[in-house]
């Protein structure tokens, strides 16, 4: 093996240090290690014993730093608030552009901010705060107002403003002497109607590199490595997208889901246009980005297992003893399943998991009276007609039915107002490495494609 | 130097029934305000674009085909959105399908944000007199 050819991805979670080993030539991965994750103490740590036994496994001797890269979503990953004015626009417009920079949006204020507001953000002490409001030329007001607040704060987040461009002289003037950190983006909601998000999630990124690894001693990373370049959650919707539009030379699937279910959440990334697929259906609201990812923060199959039992009895598929026993073996947050009970009960947990994320990440069908008969409005995407899922995430990867799990985010007859796919081809990521294809793309788009069509097994 | 107000009027929607705002734009003009008139077939975003662009100070809105709810749901919000939280927002037609209460109509659509909700058939001079004591009460007409 030519050691020149190999690239080491790394993924700091919050449990686990994951590592993947590619070989570039051979357009394969040669193998993947993991070990607890040690960002409490010393992330350095856990990323010697990874290293340590991909170095033993595969045999090779000195890597140059450069060809070792990672995404984090260790240290509570990117937790993020989201200030805007009107609640369904520059405030929704906001936690968009947050969630698809790969945040956790702990919370997100509209209207102007009260006292009571500033110390319930000073309590959570998030690690960015974004401020929108007003499209460009439009409200100032509360903007300023908002920007003024935020000044007086104890919390000393950086600040992305991403809102009414007209505004932004003022708040310059008004962080000017207070030594915090302000960026400025692209309104997220420059005109009625119209979402841009791209320019806010590439300058979140920016300062979760500069300044958040920094903050919460992920940088340490870089004595070994060279960079820890984006959220997780950035790095498997990077893949995603890749994978749905393909290269120059290497044609992509088309449009896809991704469902990643993990221990404290459960996302859903669409790469989906998202448009009515049925004549005489409006679409009403916020236009829905290409790349949407939600995240179910309520919806983690370790974090939340009060939750999903819940909704597994609502559902009337759960015994009242099955709820006692899952609650008593998964006490701890780590906790793998041993036996054939407890996959079982993971099967049950992320069944639910990805059947409520997924109902509520695609769209609905509302009805209502026209002059003419009934009127069909869209809310939200459409995607019905989307034929490929992908399933990634610990619970299901190393589900024993991974395809029954995933299944569940498909068209239900019962639910025939939610937009959830119809007829799609399963699949699952088997080496639990979609996010390692995120990083690798940024260098070799068409070599990270070409390994994600290879590693993604079709599921009957 | 004494401030003509601007009004905004237009059909809304996929609404092509014009007339009414033709003869009311002719009414606002004879009684001296500045009127631009967008016609039928008017998006509920244009009268945005446009009061934003023109600093108007009330939007007066027909609808004659019973999609009305359906065209200005959010419409306020993103009012309030584009800076226009002060503009006054007038809506008249045939707002509702089927048999229904006028006053149920009312109640809606001033629930959705409207300042004055009048029923398909009104007396312009009243419509004209409400316009002017609502913009004397925000202080956007003398005399």
């Amino acid at each position: 093996m030519d050691e020149r050819n190999l690239r080491l991805l790394i993924d700091f979670g919050s449990t686990f240090t994951k590592l993947v080993v590619v070989d570039l030539n051979k357009e394969e991965i040669v193998q993947r290690y993991q070990a607890p994750s040690t960002v409490d103490k010393d992330i350095t740590v856990g990323l010697k014993q990874v290293l340590g036994q991909a170095q033993e496994g595969i045999g090779f001797k000195n890597l140059p730093k450069e060809d070792m890269v990672a995404c984090s979503s260790a240290a509570g990953g990117l937790r993020m608030i989201s200030v805007g004015l009107v609640p369904s626009l520059s405030c929704e417009a906001g936690v968009r552009a947050a969630l698809g920079a790969g945040a956790k949006v702990v919370r997100s204020f509209s209207y102007e901010l009260t006292l009571l507001d500033l110390a319930e953000i000073e309590e959570i002490s998030p690690d960015i705060i974004l401020l929108a409001g007003g499209t460009d030329g439009g409200n100032k007001k509360v903007i300023l107002h908002n920007a003024e607040r935020l000044v007086h704060a104890s919390c000393k987040a950086p600040v992305v403003v991403a809102g009414n461009k007209d505004a932004q002289d003022e708040i310059t003037s008004l962080f000017s002497s207070s030594g915090r950190m302000i960026t400025f983006a692209q309104n997220v909601m420059p005109d009625i109607g119209t979402l841009n998000v791209d320019s806010c999630r590439e300058v979140i990124r920016q300062i979760f590199i500069s300044h958040i690894t920094k903050a919460k001693g992920i940088d340490k990373a870089k004595e070994l490595i060279n960079e820890v370049i984006m959220p997780t959650p950035t790095a498997v919707m990077t893949a995603a997208k890749l994978l749905a539009g393909g290269v120059d030379g290497e044609e992509g699937l088309g449009e896809l889901l991704v469902v990643d279910v993990g221990g404290a959440t459960t996302d859903v990334h669409s790469i989906a246009k998202g448009y009515p697929t049925h004549s005489g259906v409006m679409s009403k609201g916020l236009p829905e980005p290409y790349e949407k990812r939600t995240v179910e923060a309520d919806l983690g199959v370790r974090h939340n297992i009060d939750t999903l039992l819940e909704y597994a009895k609502m559902a009337g598929n759960l015994a009242e003893e099955m709820h006692e026993e899952i609650k008593s073996r998964f006490t701890s947050l780590s906790k793998l399943p041993e036996n054939d009970l407890e996959f079982q009960m993971d099967h049950i947990l992320a069944g639910v998991a990805v059947d409520i994320a997924g109902e509520r990440h695609c769209g609905k069908i509302k009805m209502m009276a026209g002059p003419f008969g009934e009127v069909l409005i869209q809310d939200g995407k459409d995607l019905s007609e989307v034929k490929h899922i992908i399933g990634t995430g610990g619970p299901l990867v190393f589900a024993k039915e991974p395809a029954k799990i995933l299944q569940k985010i498909l068209y239900r007859n019962d639910s025939p107002h939610v937009l959830k796919p119809k007829e799609a081809q399963l699949y699952l990521d088997r080496m639990y490495s979609l996010y390692a294809m995120g990083l690798l793309a940024q260098t070799e788009p068409k070599k990270a494609l070409r390994i994600m069509k290879k590693l993604l097994s079709p599921l009957s | 130097m004494k401030k003509v107000p601007t009004i905004i009027t237009g059909t809304v929607g996929e609404d092509s029934h014009s007339i009414g705002t033709r003869l009311l734009s002719r009414v606002l003009r004879d009684n001296g305000f500045k009127v631009v008139e967008l016609g039928g077939l008017t998006p509920p975003e244009e009268f945005i674009h446009v009061a934003k662009e023109t600093d108007a100070d009330a939007i007066l809105m027909s609808s004659l085909y019973g999609m009305a709810e359906i065209d200005l749901t959010g419409f306020k919000e993103a009012c309030v959105e584009a800076g226009l939280q002060d503009v006054l927002l007038y809506l008249g037609g045939y707002l509702m399908v089927g048999r229904h209460d006028w006053n149920e109509a009312e109640t809606r659509f001033k629930a959705l944000g409207f300042d004055r909700v009048y029923p398909p058939e009104i007396d312009l001079d009243k419509a004209i007199e409400d316009l002017r004591s609502d913009l004397r009460a925000r202080g956007r007409m003398q005399g």
